[in-house]
């Protein structure tokens, strides 16, 4: 990402470059990009590459260096019946993989969305003077800060429905009348996914959207309160427009990020047909069935979809910059 | 590279110093209730026999459907750091082309063993791992609250339930809220499969894949064996056994909150561990029957030992390996953890009938083991044991009849088996 934005910047400045001098600085930067790229090259371009190779083999994980060359068969293949009746196989076509798509989509929308509402609010009262501030920054970090699986398996303890922390208190304060088996059953099994996944991300997305509450020059609140503008019509004139490109970018980066949400469903719930996400079943597919380049052919599209919200992204992204205000 | 080559060098010469002087062995277990306990006993003994070599246990996961998907990457990549693998009693014919034979090493030992746990054991003619212990599930039942009110041992599913609830109803009423009838293994994954294909074998409904590769699932009996599961969620199990492996079912079986509980053999030395508000509250009998003229079935589970092949000690390897299954540890782990031994001798050794006595009481549901069909469906089995638990637990969680979920089944496995397996 941050290589891409760079090495764009570079290249659209260039034209503008005259002196020898400039030149020359332009040349050493690209050299201090080279053992970045080298790198990205081998721990990311390499691999990537060899799982669409193996996307259009019939690789098996007992022997990976033995697949023939099939096409696009783990895509979509057919085959007409003497019937005269064509039946359609493969990836394209099969209902499992778009439920995870379904899935996963609305995992990202939803979780995504909460999460920014609710980070906008921790951040603005993050943003207000009072005593302990900077405790209570601190101090809401940690969800982020534990790392997921072990997160994971903490709520899963909680949210068992004989043992759990959270049936006991909902009981207690009256809320259900019975246990709720929380990641059993179908209905509740995605809540619990997006209850967890709110906990542990909205953090992030408060810290962000503060960096760009931070930059608002304090004059404008000052004019608005001198001119008696309503509290919450300075927040959607004044504070909203103004953290836009913070929250655009946090969003974005939340979103890449839930696409690809592979741990929490993984460790919370990971047979459920109801959480199972396309990075869930593509795992599923490579290593505990014996379809290596089925899975294969499941991360290479996780990875285009992926990468057309990336490009979308950088594109959305010049429009502001060059269009001025967007 | 060159740096990459120079650690390569490092690393060689490393190993190869290791292998003149002393063994370093990894060991891989995932096991449930006090096995990891156990395992450290047993290694300080082997290490205690063999000073030269240094063990040291991997822990992972309980749930065998997490632990495959690891081994199986470790063992493609051709992973040097673990020498010994705990294997399940399924995944023979998958990892088989990775694990050392073990044929020529055992062959002094083997006739010990049950031929059927060995056989199992054996892919394209190569003893793949040795059977540690084998596992049979059985019925645990409350003897006190059976005595309370009144009732026999249950011997059908439908008098289990019947009993089940009476129970139930009757100790909720008594103010023990958090009663509950049966509790088993109803989340989506291996244990499920165990549990369903006993409830569909019981009833006459076949074993999901016959050993000649015939799909056999989509049958009247096997549906009403599901649907009948189907309406004890919710009414004498707690909704959340849709979501329980074997360790959330014995924990609440073991707070005394179950009157009935499927598990494996381990759960009967932990329910009269010290803890246990069952403590010599209880007893265990074969799994019930459909009906009348049905014989019960007991899943075939079990776990074995296998030897990397990529592992660089191999002698020493195998030297642990045998160690591990040999008659005093089989023996120690039969009175320690109540796990069933896979040496025939063992089953008549007075001091297991002592301080075991539930070990030759399990002859009886050994008999009736039925096996997975793991051997008919080789490498596709996983997916076999996927598509099944998932029609299953779809069923459970009122998605779909047994029968509507076992033709899509059919239809899946069908497709999956292609020409053949």
């Amino acid at each position: 990402m941050t290589a891409e934005a760079t090495a764009g910047t570079v290249v659209r400045t260039h034209p503008q470059i005259q002196s020898d001098l400039m030149k020359s600085r332009v040349a050493a930067a690209m050299w201090f990009l080279v053992p970045m790229l080298v790198a990205l090259a081998i721990v990311a371009g390499w691999p990537l590459l060899r799982t669409i190779y193996f996307s259009l083999t019939n690789t098996s994980l007992n022997n990976l260096y033995g697949g023939d060359f099939v096409g696009f068969k783990n895509y979509l293949s057919w085959t007409t019946l003497k019937s005269g009746r064509t039946v359609f196989s493969g990836l394209l076509v099969d209902p499992a993989w778009w439920n995870a798509v379904g899935n996963t989509l609305r995992f990202a929308v939803i979780s995504v969305t909460l999460e920014t509402v609710i980070g906008m609010i921790v951040a603005l009262v993050l943003n207000a003077e009072f005593k302990g501030r900077g405790i209570v920054r601190a101090a809401i970090l940690i969800p982020w800060a534990i790392p997921t699986i072990v997160s994971a398996k903490m709520w899963s303890w909680m949210l068992n429905d004989q043992f759990g922390i959270i049936n006991d208190l909902f009981l207690s304060l009256g809320i259900i009348s019975q246990k709720v088996a929380w990641t059993a059953t179908a209905e509740t099994a995605m809540t619990a996914v997006l209850i967890v996944d709110i906990w542990k991300t909205t953090p992030f997305m408060a810290l962000l959207i503060l960096a760009g509450l931070q930059m608002v020059p304090k004059d404008v609140y000052e004019a608005a309160k001198i001119d008696g503008v309503h509290p919450v019509k300075v927040f959607f004139k004044v504070t909203l427009p103004l953290v836009r490109p913070a929250v655009m970018v946090a969003v974005i980066f939340r979103l890449l990020d839930a696409m690809r949400i592979f741990d929490l469903i993984y460790v919370l719930t990971p047979n459920s047909k109801a959480t199972k996400t396309m990075s869930v079943i593509s795992r599923e597919n490579l290593f505990d069935f014996d379809k290596f380049a089925y899975g294969s052919a499941q991360s290479t599209l996780l990875f285009l979809m992926i990468a057309v919200m990336t490009g979308l992204y950088i594109w959305l992204g010049k429009v502001r910059f060059d269009g001025g205000d967007r | 590279m060159r740096m990459k080559s120079l650690m390569l060098g490092l690393l060689a010469g490393v190993s190869a110093v290791a292998t003149v002087q002393a063994a370093d062995l990894q060991i891989v277990l995932g096991d449930t209730g006090t096995g990891l306990q156990f395992l450290q006993g047993q290694i300080e003994r082997y290490q205690a026999a063999n000073p030269e070599d240094k063990v040291t246990i991997v822990p992972m996961p309980s749930s065998t459907s997490d632990q495959f998907g690891q081994y199986k990457l470790w063992l493609a990549a051709g992973n040097t750091d673990i020498d010994v693998y705990t294997t399940d009693v399924i995944w023979a014919p998958q990892l088989a082309d990775h694990l050392t034979d073990l044929t020529e090493a055992t062959k002094d030992i083997i006739g010990g063993y049950f031929p059927a746990i060995v056989e199992s054991q054996t892919a394209n003619g190569k003893l793949v791992a040795l059977p540690s212990f084998t596992d049979a599930p059985a019925l645990y039942y409350r003897k006190d609250l059976l005595e309370k009110y009144g009732k026999s041992v249950p011997k059908t599913w439908d008098e289990l339930a019947a009993t089940a609830k009476e129970i139930q109803d009757g100790e909720r009423a008594a103010g023990n809220k958090d009663m509950w009838g049966f509790v088993w293994q109803g989340n989506a994954y291996e244990g499920l499969t165990c549990d369903a294909l006993e409830w569909v074998k019981s009833s006459g409904g076949g074993q999901i894949v016959e050993p000649d590769g015939t799909i056999s699932i989509n049958n009247e009996k096997a549906a009403a064996a599901i649907d009948r599961a189907k309406g004890w969620v919710g009414t004498i199990s707690p909704d959340g056994v849709l979501a329980y492996g074997e360790e959330e079912s014995r924990g609440v079986w073991q707070l005394g909150n179950a009157v009935f509980m499927r598990n494996w053999p381990y759960a009967y030395g932990l329910g009269n561990g010290d803890d246990s508000a069952v403590k010599g509250k209880f007893d265990v009998t074969t799994l019930p029957i459909g009906a009348e003229g049905d014989a019960p079935a007991a899943t075939l589970g079990g776990w074995n030992l296998a030897v990397s092949k990529y592992s660089p000690d191999q002698e020493a390897a195998i030297r642990l390996v045998k160690f591990l299954s040999s008659p005093d540890e089989q023996k120690r782990r039969a009175i320690e953890q109540t796990n069933l031994p896979t040496l025939v001798a063992t089953y008549d050794d007075a001091d297991v009938a002592a301080k075991a006595p539930i070990i030759p009481l399990w002859k009886d549901v050994f008999l009736n083991a039925v096996p997975r069909p793991s051997g008919p469906t080789g490498l596709k089995y996983n997916e076999v044991s996927s598509l099944f638990w998932s029609a299953v637990h779809d069923t459970l969680s009122g998605n779909g009849t047994g029968a509507e979920n076992l033709e899509l089944l059919e239809a899946k496995l069908t497709e999956l088996k292609g020409d053949a397996w």
